[in-house]
């Protein structure tokens, strides 16, 4: 192992590639983005969020997720949590408003599901959504694809 | 490595979820990315997938492949390479260098043997915290010190200034700034047997603090057994021609177990090991004392004083200073600078100046200033976060164990 991660890194200097970009991050397609990246699934009157592969992937390892009360309002482009990695602190915004009817209470003991598993396990509320017209808003993948690659891009 | 703040520095590399905050970072931080200064390793960071971000005036890398917490874990189990080149190294020469020196800052430097060095502050005249800094004496006539990169400007003033008042009068000191060498820090367990495959000297015979002339890889290097991570290690003044080479030999050397590591673990690691960030943790406002260094000041300065702010200082070392730099362990979301502190009855009692989650320890640690009296290791406080206190306690530092390299 050692020596193949020697190698790896060698052939990357002689080379000047950087081989830390692994490409874009993943985006899935059934879902609407808000810019400051957070993913939502519509599901009838129900809509489960949370942070983008992108997002996890910028913030790097997650050792702590705050979380609303269930019960609690949320509001469109409004913050209703916090992620936090080693490094870094995040605000987490809703792209939709309503009511958190559930919580991931699974990422109290295991914030690393926000980074292995982003649009699955790493889930983080449940909305009943109060004002579905706020979803044309959102941006769709394809859409969301081309925003990461421009905000990457002009850094 | 200290100075601009390395909490907002990782919120300027990561997308900020906030759309607000965004804006204010990406204005404060990328404006001025064109004008930012490069070490000889710039191409080699890239190369070896450095994420470089803006830091005092330097582009540097936060991090590389590895993330924060698998680089911090590298560097405590094998070794992390990191370039510190944005640091300032600088020697003073003459024969009055060591008395020169002596008033500038807190450490008995006639004191110390030839080749041996200690951390120190430069205080100003109300004994507040210009910049802390490791000095080395060479010898009687030769004093070489490295200074952080964002205080580089005003701690060079403020060393000018004094050397011509102390030449007007006689004083025989004068002063090389060694932008002409690159700075390397080999740090962790593998850090002395990788340097010994490079170097014909028996590192063995080097302990912590102390310095050598010696040749590493071919090259003319200044060797200090010292590091910001609680480790055993080493930094490496080297000519900067041969920098790169002598990068590139240190991590072959060692079958790539030891990692090149970015600003970011390089700040878990020294708060694990409890040791300050100026700009931080020590500010112009902050004597030794307060900040825990009381240490660092000489037997014989206590007696004797003669450096700048000594009456403050002197006096807060027979009265207690009103405010102490503490640790504490917490739970809930990990402190960040800035942090309310308040005691068990909710009164506010100080405020955090580092803190983050321990990759070492998987906890949150964090260090900060209370009020003394609140500064005994056990005492129960609350840690304010987003309007919300969490159950904190003080606890002594080091975090982590340090692991400096003592004779037996």
């Amino acid at each position: 192992m050692a020596s193949r991660l020697l190698w790896a890194s060698r052939a990357a200097s002689y080379l000047r590639i950087s081989v830390f970009h692994r490409g874009f991050a993943s985006v899935v397609k059934d879902l609407k983005y808000l810019d400051s990246h957070e993913w939502v699934k519509v599901e009838g009157n129900s809509a489960t969020v949370g942070i983008t592969d992108h997002a996890q992937d910028h913030l790097g390892d997650v050792v702590y997720v705050e979380l609303p009360e269930v019960g609690a309002p949320v509001s469109h482009g409004s913050s209703f949590g916090a992620v936090e990695s080693v490094k870094a602190t995040s605000d987490i915004n809703s792209p939709i408003s309503g009511k958190v009817v559930e919580v991931n209470e699974e990422l109290n003991n295991s914030p690393g599901l926000i980074n292995s598993s982003p649009y699955d396990k790493g889930w983080i509320i449940k909305v009943e959504v109060s004002n579905s017209g706020e979803l044309n808003s959102l941006m769709d993948a394809d859409k969301y694809t081309k925003f990461c690659e421009e905000e990457d891009g002009s850094h | 490595m200290r100075g601009a703040g390395l909490w907002q520095l990782g919120q300027s590399i990561t997308r900020r979820l906030a759309q607000s905050d965004k804006k204010t970072v990406a204005r404060r931080y990328f404006a001025s990315e064109a004008e930012l200064k490069k070490t000889v390793l710039y191409d080699f960071h890239v190369a070896h997938g450095g994420k470089m971000v803006p830091f005092a005036g330097w582009s540097m890398p936060i991090q590389y492949k590895d993330s924060i917490m698998d680089s911090t874990l590298n560097c405590r189990q094998n070794g992390s390479l990191f370039d510190v080149s944005h640091m300032c190294g600088l020697s003073l020469k003459g024969k009055d260098c060591v008395p020169f020196l002596e008033k500038l800052v807190i450490a008995d430097v006639a004191g110390l043997a030839p080749g041996a060095g200690t951390l120190t502050v430069f205080t100003n005249e109300k004994g507040g915290a210009i910049d802390d800094s490791v000095i080395t004496k060479v010898k009687d006539d030769h004093i070489y010190l490295v200074v952080n990169a964002g205080c580089r400007d005003k701690d060079l003033a403020h060393i000018e200034e004094h050397m011509k008042a102390f030449k007007a009068k006689g004083g025989d000191v004068s002063w090389h700034i060694h932008d002409e060498r690159s700075l390397l820090a080999l740090q962790g367990p593998l850090a002395a047997p990788t340097l010994q495959h490079l170097t014909k000297e028996d590192l063995s015979k080097i302990y912590f603090g102390e310095f050598h002339i010696l040749d590493i890889n071919g090259a003319h290097c200044f060797l200090t057994r010292t590091g910001y991570t609680g480790e055993d290690g080493f930094e490496i003044s080297v000519p900067s021609e041969n920098a790169v080479d002598l990068a590139k030999a240190i991590l072959e050397k060692s079958e790539g177990k030891v990692r090149l590591t970015g600003l970011g673990a390089r700040d878990s690691l020294r708060l694990e090991a409890g040791l300050c960030l100026y700009g931080n943790d020590m500010e112009q406002h902050v004597t030794p004392v307060e900040a825990g260094l009381t240490w660092a000041i000489g037997k014989r300065r206590r007696a004797e004083g003669g450096f700048l702010g000594a009456e403050v200082i002197l006096k807060q070392l027979e009265s207690g200073p009103p405010v102490r730099r503490v640790g504490f362990f917490s739970s809930g979301p990990p402190p960040r600078s800035h942090s309310e502190i308040q005691d068990d009855k909710g009164k506010s009692i100080g405020e955090v100046t580092s803190g983050g989650f321990s990759p070492c320890l998987k906890k949150n640690i964090a260090m900060g200033y209370v009020k003394s009296g609140s500064h005994k290791a056990g005492t129960k406080v609350k840690i304010v976060i987003r309007g919300k206190a969490y159950d904190g306690v003080v606890t002594k530092m080091p975090f982590v164990p340090t692991k400096y390299y003592k004779p037996a």
